[in-house]
């Protein structure tokens, strides 16, 4: 067993970090307060090569390996968890399509895809169904050689810039996926703001309105948009909110050994004093158990093993309840400046909640992993 | 049963515990298949067969059965499956 990084990935690692250091961190904050993320940044981050990345090399992608993929993820949630889910909601279209699109739609909208022409988005969550996706209420009607679909998504992750969106209907009674175009006539979005954390995420209500779809738009097979559309993008973004997690906690754990070796109280640094080490201790240690967690996911995301799914279950539960609790004991650290926007623990800590529900809640995790069948040790 | 049949039997058993599992038994009908099972049976059919499951296979009835997934490989890989024993 090597759990090492490749010189290669360690390279990756380096460059992502510089770029995130540079271009991503210094604005953090502002965009959260903004609610908004640049326009450009679109374009820089397709400039990097880091829109769909899990498109492979013989569908027009990048074809990154897994782990390497993980680490851009990490790196980007260490500095902007809003432009980290981006990369999540796209990453998650260009997979359904590279896993379940058709011909056609493989090689009209991924390349798209990849070079940031068009930004995706996954459009699954309604008012009245989050959790339980065979509840959804949208509805697509077969019309001639075209669908016809109705209904509201909510909490939809970037519909504000988004052009092109993976929607779930019912169709015939059954779960069916669709390709739905930002401009077809009848869509109108509407921006949700105020939200606790991830603020710059762009967040939106899509209200379709006898949205005309040609048949062409289906991805999948009528009947297959939950067990295996959703499945299949599902995984890639728990993967995503996993390693985004880990970058998270390993952020709040950076600010808070870097402010308790500076803040002093009772005539030393808070880092001298023993209950802030045991803080450090736990951060330390749940970042690094977190880290590997993912890590081996990516390792049987990449190999393709069957398990994948539910190891990936594992580390997004486990790495986002990490993060939770990391950045909970870094506003702890930093005391009433822990509070202020003017540290970022604070926006971590907002932040860091989201990730316990995205992507299926830790309480959906709690009860849906004890039916996996994982390999014994 | 075939090579395939039984690796496709032994993947299955993991969720059909203390049930033996039948080439041409329907397994939907069982009650224990579900999102979490289906796209694990995909990544194993692919894995370990070497195929790509395609939008185009996406057919309850490719699924239902030992024999029908062995048949699915059997037509992925260009190769005749033998009839249930």
């Amino acid at each position: 067993m090597n759990l090492e990084l490749t010189a290669e990935q360690r390279r990756a690692r380096d460059d992502f970090r510089a770029f995130v250091a540079a271009e991503i961190a210094p604005h953090a904050g502002r965009w959260d307060r903004e609610e908004a993320l640049p326009p450009a940044l679109v374009r820089r981050l397709a400039e990097r090569g880091y829109l769909g990345t899990v498109v492979p090399k013989d569908l027009g992608g990048p074809g990154m390996d897994m782990i390497t993929y993980g680490i851009l993820t990490e790196e980007l949630g260490r500095g902007c968890s809003s432009t980290r889910s981006l990369l999540t909601v796209h990453d998650m279209v260009c997979q359904a399509i590279v896993r379940w699109g058709s011909r056609a739609q493989k090689e009209t909208l991924l390349p798209r895809l990849v070079s940031g022409e068009i930004v995706g988005a996954f459009a699954l969550s309604e008012p009245g169904a989050g959790s339980d996706a065979k509840g959804i209420a949208t509805t697509a009607e077969p019309d001639g050689d075209a669908y016809v679909l109705t209904g509201r998504k909510r909490w939809i992750t970037f519909a504000q810039i988004a052009d092109l969106f993976l929607v779930f209907t019912q169709c015939e009674g059954k779960p069916t996926a669709f390709l739905l175009e930002r401009d077809t006539p009848g869509l109108a979005i509407e921006p949700i703001r105020g939200l606790l954390g991830t603020r710059a995420s762009m967040l939106g209500e899509m209200a379709i309105d006898r949205c005309r779809v040609p048949a062409d738009n289906l991805v999948g097979r009528i009947g297959f948009g939950v067990s295996h559309v959703v499945a299949a993008a599902l995984e890639q973004g728990r993967y995503s909110v996993a390693c985004g997690s880990v970058g998270i906690a390993q952020a709040a754990l950076d600010a808070s050994l870097s402010y308790s070796r500076e803040r002093a109280q009772f005539d030393k640094p808070i880092f001298d004093h023993q209950l802030i080490r045991a803080l450090l201790t736990d951060m330390i240690v749940q970042v690094r158990a977190a880290r590997l967690l993912c890590y081996r996911a990516g390792w049987m995301r990449e190999t393709g093993d069957p398990l994948a799914f539910a190891e990936t279950m594992a580390a997004k539960y486990y790495a986002s309840t990490v993060a939770a609790r990391a950045a909970t004991d870094a506003v702890q650290i930093h005391g009433a400046n822990g509070c202020s926007e003017a540290f970022p623990v604070e926006r971590l800590f907002r932040d860091a909640k989201v990730m316990e529900i995205i992507e299926g809640s830790t309480q959906i995790q709690q009860m849906v992993m004890p039916r996996f069948e994982f390999p014994d040790f | 049963m075939d090579q395939t049949q039984i690796k496709i039997k032994e993947f299955l058993s993991r969720f059909f515990k203390n049930h033996d599992l039948k080439p041409d038994e329907d397994i939907f009908s069982l009650g224990f298949v579900n999102s979490l099972l289906a796209m694990q049976l995909v990544a194993f059919v692919e894995k370990e067969f070497g195929v790509r499951v395609e939008d185009a296979d996406l057919d309850l009835d490719n699924f239902r059965s030992v024999q029908a997934i062995s048949n699915l490989v059997a037509r992925k890989s260009g190769a005749a499956a033998p009839a249930a024993s």
